[in-house]
């Protein structure tokens, strides 16, 4: 399951969705919003999305992560917008048949995301600065 | 022909706009577009070149030719592995 959203992340949902009799291992991951980066301090941040494109290499996630390993179901939620301290702006979660499955195809998944979505977000700094965060500057 | 270059983030706030309309030669490469594109907006040359750019949605290097009609965007580095 892919979805961009603008709301809050509902992880319980998120969760629930990925369970299976067949399956004895749900492992969910959320990205939340953290205060402090390299020292200085955030207060907000803001997430956007090429959205097809990112809906698109969201999907070729979960057909790699399938490919690798034995999900029952996934899904694979990133909010965008505003979003304030501590909410949630991702959310990974697998099932498998057993733990080790579903930690490594959790990790593979959110580490792909990282690397092939085109999401990008916009620190807000508590001294009233933004700066969008493109690695490599 | 006429190709419209869609901008995100930091390459959008250099730019001052959400896209910019390139002419480019039938046949053009995504390299040319590039080039194009440093020419037109200078104060995006430094980006562009650590930026991917996307033709229909897929990542496009630059020996690919640019389809007539193509959507086209540019997509600054995304967060990476670290957080």
């Amino acid at each position: 399951m892919i979805r961009l959203t603008n709301e809050a992340i509902d992880y319980h949902a998120v969760t629930e969705q990925v369970r299976r009799n067949d399956c004895g291992a749900v492992v969910t991951f959320l990205g939340t919003v953290r205060e402090l980066t390299d020292g200085r301090q955030t207060v907000a941040l803001d997430y956007e999305a090429y959205p097809g494109m990112a809906e698109k290499k969201l999907a070729e996630i979960e057909q790699e992560t399938r490919a690798r390993w034995p999900v029952g179901e996934m899904a694979l939620v990133h909010r965008l917008g505003h979003l304030d301290l501590g909410d949630v702006s991702v959310a990974v979660s697998v099932s498998c048949p057993h733990r080790g499955q579903a930690f490594e195809a959790c990790r593979y998944a959110i580490d792909r995301l990282k690397e092939t979505v085109p999401i990008w977000k916009k620190e807000n700094w508590a001294d009233g600065s933004t700066e969008w965060v493109h690695p490599g500057s | 022909m006429d190709i419209r270059v869609r901008l995100f983030a930091r390459a959008r706030d250099l730019a001052g706009a959400e896209t910019i309309a390139l002419q480019l030669s039938v046949g053009a490469t995504v390299g040319e577009l590039r080039r194009a594109l440093a020419t037109r907006c200078p104060a995006l040359a430094g980006l562009l070149e650590r930026s991917a750019v996307a033709v229909e949605d897929e990542f496009a290097d630059d020996t690919q030719t640019v389809p007539a009609g193509a959507e086209v965007a540019l997509l600054p580095p995304v967060s990476g592995g670290s957080d």
